[in-house]
């Protein structure tokens, strides 16, 4: 990687105009002083990084927790979260990384190595013994919501179960479904499968590999590289057809769509192709209604479901799909929320010496469910991560949109996770 | 009227005469250096931070080339906190054919540059945004510099030996003795330009550094000096495009160095002949002609944020000369007016350029010393300024130490990293007079935002250090020296300024006690450098200063027009297109 190139990342240095914007809607550096905010470990600090640097001058940077609110509100296109992305992987290069961000990183084999003995793997990792080890041997934080591996098997177990019940039809669609649907929460899977053949569409879901974001987020590119050249390799050939790229992980799509091919400088034409192929679900879905496709025989759901519309699905620049779509069920109220950040931010909060900040981060969050009164079962949002954040900080469930969405098509029972049908 | 009697008396409070002191008081001299401005704020201030390893000369002017190889050397120990060993190439661009890299190559060879070619990979390897159709590219041991700080630790030495520095301190007519044929100076009447007092300064050897306006003042002796007044205008662009020194490999010529200087990167010059050395102004031409070059070295610089042009003037001199200045020799001039004009007790030293200072300086000496029937050596070589232990600067310096003692939170400048301690010890231990004092001082105001978010801190902090010195010790600000402590190597450390006692301020600088014109003057200042770049995102940068100073704080009211400070003529002066050229005046 060359700190000074003509990289687009790089070369938005030169839009900032110092204004501040950035350091005042940061989250994080509104709960701590140990992050001096977007600006200043941003294009400020990349004037004092050299591309051969012995050292790197500077580690707050690796506060940042990659939430891109800075990004979002930035009046003049600095691309900064995405510099910090790359400073933090020039920090990696030169210092090396500890084993539980190696670890925290490799969400796709943490997966396959967990579903060979799910109730095991839960049990080892889940108990406050392992809790507190890994917290004393490894930093990640014992209080942390990490997630359960699934036991009832994988979503691809599901896949190969039901191949035989699955809708065939003309007009097909590629499911991306990501690590955590895969080994953590199939039922994600299950949800958006019956919501694409509610509307007559075939899901191919092909193998795929991790998207890559975990290791970007912990500056790991090199590994990153080979996830999204195995998923160029794997998807690009249904995108080349004309089929669209679909993904319940609203993080996963993103990074197929813009910060891997960004982050790694991956332009070629392949790369570029899955890239404007890629769609986040409700991205994708509310461009069916839009078309007058979309199936709109929704029961009634008389309740109050607060949304928070995550900062990777606002980093996909697209609106708030999931919430004009959620808003067509009949007498479901939708409270919406305006905080900027749940605080976990993939990995982040996982880490011991981040796990505080990430929590008091969440409280604008936390503090906006619980203001909704005591008459709320669930809540909705559209990142795995984020869900597994709130549960921890509100004790209520949360449910992705779609599971909403399959629910009120009557497909899906939102207390069980399951299928009604299957 | 006050007097002084001193050995030596240097005017001109550059890189020359900052060397001249020093050289002197190690000799032993009683020394006074009386500058009319802040130190560098004429040429040194503005040149491009090149530190020569002498390669652009070593075909057009072997001699020069020699001199900068010798004092590159010499300055990487005596001065190396003040140098960033970035090395150089030159690269030859397609424009460049023709047998010139061969004999480039073979001029380095017999005056002992060390030059070695470097494979075309490896050298885009290490600079990614050279021209990819660059043919040859050789490296030499070229670095940048910081000329303000190393005149001011020069001065700092030259103090600790000894030597009285008067900055604001102008020279308005030079005493003499005798008739025709045997005349003599014998020192300098000076007027304070703050507080208006004169000031008699009687020495046994006056010296003129000051460089372009060397010929002004040996006039003030009847004594003609023609020096040729080169302007040379520099664009700054806003991040560093390279980390090593790019020189195109041909005769020197106009916009043909990129040097990685701190934060930016500076492309350079043109040469100009120019009536008058205080005429700075920057034609658009000479910035197309800037950007178009620089296109050449790196592809795309044309269209990277330019944060600044600027302009120096450079103090040439060749006796009898009447071409080009681009033409004129690069050499150092030494008059010795005694025997050229019959004038005794007065010395000339011009020409030059930034790496050769300290040998100017010993040269100089030697004559003086000559002069005044006295054998003593020179130790400036041998002997390194306060500070370098620090070792070579690296671009990283600041942000490391920010970052180490987190002092995030205490940044005044934030572009440049400037700490509020930083600023406040500059302000205490220098003579400060304008916010443009403390630009010099710790690069307050020089990075993206051009002074837009730091000068109103920086205008508050004064004004709050003023009021600390007055009511914590009332009688504090009238029993400290008038001279402050000028301890300067270690200015740009945010880590050192930090451990410092807390800052009070000398007495008696009256601009200092009216913040509305320090805000108003450094604005200004920074204004004249950006407006010959006002476009794209540096005008969307303006546009935001505009509407902070404008809008929130109705500046263009503050203060009443008439108030000045010595700044102030600097950002008033003629800026019509045109004005100041040779052939309009």
């Amino acid at each position: 990687m060359a700190p000074i190139s003509w990289h687009s990342v790089d070369l938005s240095l030169d839009e900032c105009i110092k204004c501040n914007i950035c350091t005042s809607h940061c989250p994080v550096s509104a709960v701590t002083d140990l992050f001096p905010g977007p600006k200043y470990v941003g294009p400020q600090a990349q004037r004092f990084r050299e591309g051969d640097q012995a050292i790197t001058p500077d580690h707050s940077v690796d506060y940042c927790s990659g939430c891109r609110v800075c990004n979002e509100v930035c009046p003049t296109g600095v691309k900064i979260a995405e510099m910090n992305a790359r400073a933090r992987a020039d920090m990696v290069a030169k210092q090396g990384l500890p084993l539980r961000n190696r670890l925290l990183g490799r969400n796709e084999l943490l997966g396959k190595a967990g579903s060979f003995a799910p109730a095991l793997a839960n049990f080892a990792m889940h108990n406050p013994f392992s809790r507190f080890m890994a917290e004393k041997v490894m930093g990640i934080a014992r209080a942390a919501p990490l997630p359960t591996w699934s036991t009832s098997g994988t979503f691809g177990d599901w896949v190969k179960r039901t191949r035989g019940q699955r809708l065939r039809s003309a007009k097909k669609v590629v499911y991306y479904h990501g690590c955590a649907t895969m080994y953590y929460e199939p039922f994600i899977g299950k949800a958006a499968v019956a919501v694409f053949e509610h509307n007559g569409y075939e899901v191919i879901v092909p193998e795929q590999n991790c998207c890559g974001l975990p290791l970007l987020s912990n500056g790991e590119f090199g590994a990153a590289r080979n996830y999204h050249q195995g998923n160029v390799g794997k998807l690009t050939g249904f995108a080349r057809a004309g089929l669209p790229i679909v993904g319940t992980s609203t993080s996963c799509t993103l990074t197929l769509k813009e910060e891997a091919p960004e982050l790694l400088d991956m332009h070629d034409e392949a790369a570029t192709t899955l890239k404007m192929a890629t769609y986040d679900i409700f991205e994708w879905l509310y461009e069916l209604h839009e078309a007058g496709e979309f199936r709109t025989d929704f029961r009634s759901m008389p309740m109050k479901l607060p949304y928070h519309a995550p900062c990777q699905q606002r980093a996909h620049r697209v609106g708030k799909p999931a919430l004009a779509l959620m808003a067509l069920i009949p007498d479901l109220e939708l409270p919406e929320s305006h905080a900027r950040c749940c605080g976990i931010a993939g990995t982040y909060g996982y880490k011991v010496e981040k796990y505080q900040i990430a929590m008091d981060v969440g409280a604008e969050l936390f503090d906006f469910v619980e203001a909704q009164g005591s008459d709320v079962a669930y809540t909705a949002c559209d990142s795995e991560t984020c869900r597994w954040q709130l549960e921890h900080g509100v004790d209520l469930p949360s449910r992705h949109p779609i599971e909403i969405l399959a629910a009120a098509y009557g497909l899906y029972d939102l207390a069980r996770r399951d299928l009604t049908t299957g | 009227m006050k007097k002084l009697a001193t050995d030596i008396l240097v005017i001109g409070g550059g890189s020359t005469g900052a060397g001249v002191a020093w050289d002197a008081a190690l000799r032993g001299f009683r020394v006074v250096l009386v500058e009319k401005r802040d130190l560098t704020h004429g040429t040194t201030g503005r040149y491009h931070g090149l530190l020569h390893s002498g390669g652009r000369y070593a075909v057009k002017d072997p001699q020069s080339a020699i001199e900068c190889i010798e004092e590159n050397r010499i300055l990487r120990r005596t001065h190396t906190h003040c140098i960033e060993d970035t090395s150089g190439f030159f690269v030859v661009t397609p424009e460049d054919e023709g047998d010139f890299p061969d004999r480039f190559q073979a001029g380095c060879a017999t005056v002992g540059i060390p030059c070695e070619e470097v494979p075309l990979k490896e050298a885009l390897r290490r600079e990614p945004l050279l021209n990819p159709r660059i043919s040859r590219v050789f490296e030499v041991p070229d670095g940048s510099a910081d000329s303000f700080l190393a005149t001011h630790v020069t001065v700092q030495a030259a103090r600790q030996a000894g030597a009285q520095i008067c900055v604001y301190h102008e020279v308005v007519g030079l005493l003499t003795e005798g008739s025709d044929g045997a005349r003599r100076v014998t020192g300098a009447r000076v007027r304070d330009v703050v507080t208006g007092e004169e000031l008699v300064v009687e020495a046994m050897l006056t010296i003129n550094a000051s460089g372009a306006w060397a010929g002004q003042i040996a006039a003030l002796a009847d004594i003609p000096v023609r020096v040729i007044p080169g302007k040379g205008v520099m664009v700054a662009v806003n991040h560093r495009l390279v980390n090593t020194v790019i020189n195109r490999c041909k005769m020197p010529a106009d916009g043909d160095i990129l040097v990685p200087v701190h934060t930016v990167a500076v492309i350079g010059t043109t040469d100009e002949r120019v009536a008058d050395p205080e005429m700075l102004n920057i034609e658009p031409w000479e910035v197309a002609l800037m950007l178009a070059e620089g296109d050449k070295l790196v592809p795309g610089l044309s269209q990277s944020r330019i944060l600044r042009a600027w302009a120096g003037v450079r103090p040439l001199y060749q006796e009898n000369y009447t071409g080009d200045s681009r033409d004129a020799t690069r050499a150092l001039a030494l008059l010795d007016h005694q025997q050229r004009d019959g004038v005794a007790g007065f010395l000339t030293i011009t020409g030059g350029k930034w790496t050769t200072f300290r040998l100017m300086a010993e040269k100089t000496m030697d004559k003086a010393c000559a002069q005044l029937g006295v054998d003593r050596p020179c130790r400036t070589a041998e002997t390194p300024v306060p500070g370098v232990e620090q070792g070579y600067y690296w671009v990283g310096h600041r942000l490391h130490e920010v970052e180490t003692e987190r002092l995030q939170g205490d940044l005044v400048c934030e572009c440049e990293l400037v700490t509020r301690s930083m600023l406040e010890q500059a302000a205490a231990n220098n003579p400060t007079v304008t916010l443009d004092d403390l630009r010099r001082d710790v690069r307050l105001g020089m990075g993206p935002c051009q002074g837009g978010f730091c000068t109103f801190r920086a205008a508050g902090i004064l004004q709050e250090l003023r009021m600390r010195t007055e009511e914590t010790a009332p009688s504090n600000r009238a029993a400290r020296p008038e001279e402050p402590a000028w301890s300067v190597a270690h200015m740009q450390s945010p880590r050192h300024a930090m451990h410092q006692q807390p800052a009070t301020l000398a007495a008696g600088r009256s601009p200092l006690d009216n913040p509305n014109l320090l805000l108003r003057d450094f604005l200004q200042e920074r204004w004249r450098g950006v407006t010959p770049v006002l476009w794209g995102r540096q005008l969307k940068q303006e546009r935001l200063d505009e509407l902070i100073y404008l809008g929130i704080m109705n500046i263009d009211h503050l203060p009443p027009d008439d108030d000045a400070s010595p700044l102030t003529e600097f950002w008033q002066f003629d800026t019509t297109p045109g004005a100041g050229s040779e052939e309009t005046t």
